[in-house]
């Protein structure tokens, strides 16, 4: 497992689009902290790198790495190998690959600039987001075989997750204005892991708008210890279920 | 002329001079503090030696300077109104005023004034006590560098810090009040000044102000107030060079202003509060030189508002700059500095050359459908934000500032 997750980042890195990631990465938000005269600002702009790039690059890359191995997967699954062993080493050196590009572009800058709670929060999210679009990606290019259908999938899928989502939200909250949605609302960003990320973020960014009376409830939940644990545990299950299910495809799957 | 005066100095040192000074204490002749009250007469100095005192109700009914040496305690055994002043002219200082009475059908408090002028209450420590300072049909008081902390869990059960109650020209100067319902509260209080106070961690508001005309408040600090500061019902008021921070919560405001009206807001700084200024029912208002920073709303202006002036301030780093709950606008903002302001200036005259509008579409669907906080900066409120900003349908048209500074002001 060890050699094909070793050969899989060899891989990944002499492609050489990894590494430009994590330049560009890195190139903005150093920037970012060099122009902005006031940090808040810079977090801002990070922010919203965060929860569009980082989905968006991790997604795409993945699903086409997986469809440009396919001969290569075809080769390992000849061998005395288990198909298990050889997707969860596909998805571990994508995975680490792509955490390892945020670590690095944005982790380090954020380390150096703007080492509060939010910095932290953020670098935490961004390396979870990181590893969970990647799985997300993984499962979309195990369902679809052909190419071209499957990165249009992840790119819908990216749309979704960081646009339409939100728009049926706030299309739900005006049909049901005169609800109170509060608490269904703290449960629908469960199924949302960008939506998930950014509230987590923002509770240690703008709390004080936070603290008005809706606000309040998220902050109740989500900032209290157990929110923060349960918030952590729905988005290592926004790892976990997309990849277990990708390797039960992976498994049966005529290649 | 000059032996006018000579005679007038004469009589003034005879006068003091007859003025007698009683010592208190349990080494003095006098053992007890109401002993030597009945034995002053007005004009008298009556020295208190440090000590516990327990004396149920000291009542002051006359003209004397009562001074504490190193704070004696004088406690009201959770029983007792502990000084009660009934004279004109009284100082009171250097006490350590502890344990009132709390009661729900009389104002308790550790010193009350009833209806005198000239009083001063100076350097005391009052501690657990119902009303800290009260004073009612007071003239011309000084209430000044006194210490009041109280402990009090529930509204009900609290009083409040330094209570004015249908006063003229009182004087409220650098004390410091924590833990009571409201740090300090006015009602019917005419040309008074509040100055270089400090009031935090109160239930309720840090600076009450109810049907209090003419008064000023400046250079005091109303930090982390249960809802921070109300200025109600009242006209022509100054705030200058006041602190309001960190007041957060629904319903908590920096400072609120409901039904006022020709009033200076100046030089002020709002600093972390849900809501910087709220706004309701206010008219002939100047907001000026004020610093608006890391509030959730820098300003709620309701659309009941009229003649509000907001010029050359800075707004750095608000979650939303002004919020306002209708179209109609009927306030002028100008020459103020927004740190969202994404213009730009050929003419290099430092100003903005397209207007800025502070007021979001998303800030406007929060006031519509709180829940939609949800959505906080996502991609799609941007997005939303960013096509209202092109073309204006929901915001109010009016709202806007025509020419932004570029620079921050040195505030």
């Amino acid at each position: 497992m060890k050699k094909i997750i070793k050969y899989v980042i060899i891989d990944i890195l002499r492609n050489k689009i990894v590494l430009a990631y994590t330049v560009f990465l890195l190139l903005i938000s150093v920037t970012i902290f060099n122009l902005e005269d006031n940090s808040a600002k810079g977090l801002l702009s990070l922010l919203n790198i965060i929860l569009i790039i980082v989905p968006l690059v991790s997604m795409l890359f993945s699903a086409i790495y997986v469809y440009n191995s396919s001969e290569f997967l075809e080769l390992l699954v000849s061998q005395p190998l288990k198909r298990k062993t050889i997707w969860l080493s596909l998805f571990m050196g994508l995975a680490a690959s792509m955490a390892f590009a945020f670590f690095i572009g944005a982790g380090i800058p954020i380390l150096l600039y703007e080492a509060t709670p939010t910095g932290f929060m953020m670098l935490g999210t961004g390396l979870l987001l990181s590893v969970i679009f990647v799985a997300i990606a993984m499962l979309a290019a195990v369902m679809a075989r052909d190419k071209a259908k499957g990165i249009g999938v992840v790119i819908l899928l990216w749309l979704y997750f960081s646009i339409i989502f939100d728009g049926l939200i706030l299309f739900v909250l005006f049909q049901f204005a005169d609800y109170p949605l509060e608490k269904i609302m703290v449960g629908a960003v469960a199924f949302n892991p960008i939506d998930l990320s950014r509230i987590l973020i923002l509770l240690k960014m703008d709390v004080s708008a936070l603290m008005g009376y809706t606000g309040a409830i998220f902050k109740d939940f989500f900032g209290a210890q157990t929110g923060l644990i349960i918030s952590f545990c729905v988005l290592i299950t926004w790892i976990v279920i997309p990849a277990w299910l990708s390797l039960r495809k992976f498994n049966h799957k005529d290649l | 002329m000059k032996k006018i005066i000579y005679i007038a100095v004469l009589v003034l040192v005879v006068h003091t001079l007859s003025a007698k000074t009683i010592r208190i204490g349990k080494q003095q002749q006098v053992k007890t503090i109401q002993q030597g009250l009945l034995l002053a007469a007005d004009g008298d100095t009556v020295l208190v030696d440090p000590g516990h005192y327990h004396e149920k109700n000291l009542l002051i009914n006359k003209s004397i300077f009562f001074i504490g040496i190193n704070h004696p305690v004088l406690d009201g055994d959770h029983t007792y109104e502990i000084i009660s002043i009934k004279a004109n002219r009284v100082l009171v200082d250097g006490f350590k005023v502890v344990h009132s009475g709390i009661s729900s059908i009389e104002d308790y408090a550790g010193i009350k004034m009833y209806s005198c002028r000239d009083v001063v209450i100076r350097n005391n420590i009052l501690e657990d006590t119902f009303f800290g300072i009260y004073t009612q049909y007071g003239t011309n008081c000084t209430i000044e560098k006194n210490t009041l902390v109280s402990f009090s869990k529930e509204e009900q059960q609290s009083g409040n810090g330094i209570h004015c109650w249908k006063a003229d020209s009182m004087r409220i100067i650098a004390n410091n009040i924590t833990g009571h319902r409201d740090g300090i509260y006015f009602e019917f209080v005419t040309n008074s000044i509040i100055w270089r106070n400090i009031s935090e961690k109160n239930m309720r508001y840090g600076l009450h102000f109810m049907f209090s005309n003419n008064d000023a408040y400046i250079s005091n600090v109303f930090k982390n107030n249960g809802a921070g500061v109300a200025v109600m019902f009242s006209n022509h008021v100054k705030m200058i060079h006041n602190y309001f921070e960190e007041n957060w919560g629904d319903g908590a405001y920096g400072l609120l202003l409901k039904e006022i009206s020709d009033s200076y807001i100046e030089t002020n700084h709002f600093v972390k509060n849900t809501a910087g200024i709220f706004m309701e029912g206010a008219s002939r208002i100047q907001v000026e030189k004020n610093v608006f920073e890391a509030n959730g709303w820098a300003m709620k202006i309701q659309a009941s508002c009229m003649d509000v002036t907001v010029v050359h301030n800075n707004f750095k780093g608000n979650t939303f700059d002004v919020g306002t709950n209708g179209s109609l606008v009927l306030n002028s903002f100008n020459n103020n500095y927004w740190d969202k302001y994404e213009g730009y200036d050929l003419n290099r005259d430092k100003l903005g050359d397209i207007p800025y509008r502070p007021v979001s579409l998303y800030a406007m669907i929060i006031e519509q459908n709180p829940p939609a906080m949800i959505l906080f900066r996502s991609l799609m409120t941007s997005l939303l934000d960013k096509t209202e900003k092109i073309l204006p349908s929901l915001t109010p048209e009016n709202l806007k500032d025509e020419h932004p500074l570029m620079k921050p002001l040195p505030l």
